[in-house]
């Protein structure tokens, strides 16, 4: 990783490890049990130029437990960038007022180019189609924390597999740790022929089926996702798939006993409430879990050590 | 060139001849290299020549213009086989190599609608990564889409 992330490619697989090992120290940290002012004096620009509340709450709150303070671009429909100011020129002046920034964009691309732009580290928090790789960490931190490693789990994915950047980024980021990934979803939802291709050339066991419920006893993971309504060209196309897949508290009495049950958030009707009292229910863990690994990857990319580091 | 060959093209004074161009590429390099509007240069072009090495082949010949390295690097795209004679008084004064770089800065645009790049307002340059070169795949460094040699060629800078 050299100063900036971007997409998952930018960190080896021990930077990866190396990084939830990190994260997994915070953890008093970001439950308030301790106060440990690594970046006391450093200012993170929170610039997100599509709304998404909880992905910036997540990276401000990381940064302020961590002593360091936030400033945020604001309400987009009143910033400059309407009143037709390019990234680049916003960029420039943010590289000026802070240590650091993390950008959501409706552009694909725009990380990198504002990384090109900057001298400052740049987290992508979201490029239009394109990368989302702090949640890609929070994810691998989940399922690590419940499994006590990455490799050679099996974890399904489900739902909207074709336009949920999550899941892409996920899927190749678990089938680096030698993962065997179940893609299930209906037809019309599927993984993109060419993610599907990548992942079997590099070997990677993969199958696809719209059949949830026959996977659940082999799985060591399943990730829910949400069907989104205007991926859909008219109601009759939705209404066809719409609430195809809902997990259920009995569907789970076949399952592992230390399978875990993920989601992005926010849901719909894809896990039901009584699903959240069983031990296999992870996702609100998960949401908290990018707390950790943004306060991880901040420490990284200033270049502040992190006590006890050597553990 | 054989002198049989090269009497189908009239002896240049000074100038360039690009030969061994893969036959009916020879409009597209002139618009790779941008020098199908210069008018300044005469330019005379063969096509569908007979070559000893490759079946046929097309030849440019641009008179009074010695092209640059960075014009040389563009036509490497379309014609890595392509050899290039500097001539200064009728004689080839020097040859020069064509190579395909890692990294096209400035020679075309993003393919994608919603690439950051594809605001014309934005001031950082266009570039494109060389991921293969046969056949030619190129990709963003902003947003990774991928492009070929067609869509390089409709999206000249
Ligand atoms: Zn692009």
């Amino acid at each position: 990783m050299d100063g900036d992330l971007i997409t998952m490619d930018d960190m080896t697989n021990e930077e990866i490890v190396s990084l939830l090992d990190d994260a997994e120290r915070l953890l008093p940290v970001a439950h308030g049990e301790e106060f440990l002012p690594l970046l006391q004096g450093k200012l993170l620009a929170n610039m997100f130029f599509e709304p998404s509340t909880r992905t910036r709450m997540s990276f401000e709150t990381a940064m302020k437990r961590l002593g360091g303070d936030v400033v945020n671009l604001g309400d987009v429909k009143s910033s400059s960038a309407v009143k037709g100011e390019t990234l680049y020129d916003t960029m420039r002046m943010v590289d000026g007022y802070c240590d650091i920034a993390a950008l959501r964009h409706p552009r694909q691309g725009a990380a990198q180019y504002a990384a090109d732009a900057c001298y400052i580290p740049i987290m992508n928090g979201g490029d239009g189609a394109g990368h989302h790789p702090t949640q890609t960490l929070l994810d691998l931190f989940t399922i690590r924390q419940a499994h006590g490693r990455l490799d050679g789990l099996t974890v399904a994915l489900v739902g909207d597999l074709r336009y949920g950047r999550t899941v892409h980024s996920l899927s190749h980021a678990l089938a680096r740790f030698d993962c065997e990934l179940i893609f299930i979803s209906p037809n019309q939802l599927s993984m993109p022929t060419e993610i599907v291709s990548d992942l079997t050339e590099s070997g990677s066991k993969i199958t696809e089926t719209d059949d949830l419920y026959s996977a659940i006893p082999d799985v060591d993971v399943i990730y829910m996702t949400r069907i989104q309504k205007e991926r859909f060209p008219d109601d009759d196309e939705y209404a066809k798939v719409a609430g195809i897949y809902k997990l259920t508290a009995a569907d789970l009495t076949a399952a592992k006993g230390e399978m875990i049950v993920m989601h992005p958030l926010p849901r719909v009707d894809e896990i039901s409430p009584d699903v959240d009292a069983t031990r296999h229910a992870r996702y609100f863990e998960q949401a908290f879990n990018g707390v950790v690994a943004r306060m991880a990857l901040m420490c990284k990319l200033l270049g502040v050590d992190i006590p006890g580091g050597a553990a | 060139m054989s002198t049989s060959e090269m009497r189908r093209v009239t002896a240049i004074n000074n100038g360039t001849v690009i030969d061994h161009i893969p036959a009916g590429s020879a409009l597209s390099v002139l618009r790779m290299l941008g020098i199908s509007d210069d008018r300044a240069s005469p330019i005379s072009l063969v096509m569908n020549v007979p070559s000893s090495k490759h079946g046929r082949k097309d030849i440019i010949k641009v008179e009074d213009r010695e092209l640059t390295q960075d014009e040389l690097d563009r036509l490497a795209l379309i014609a890595p086989k392509a050899s290039v004679a500097i001539i200064r008084s009728y004689a080839v004064a020097e040859k020069r190599e064509v190579t395909i770089g890692k990294e096209l800065l400035n020679v075309a645009r993003c393919t994608y609608s919603n690439c950051i790049t594809n605001n014309s307002r934005e001031p950082l340059d266009h570039r494109l990564n060389v991921v293969k070169t046969d056949p030619l795949e190129l990709r963003c460094r902003y947003c990774g889409r991928s492009q070929n040699m067609k869509e390089l060629i409709n999206n000249l800078i």
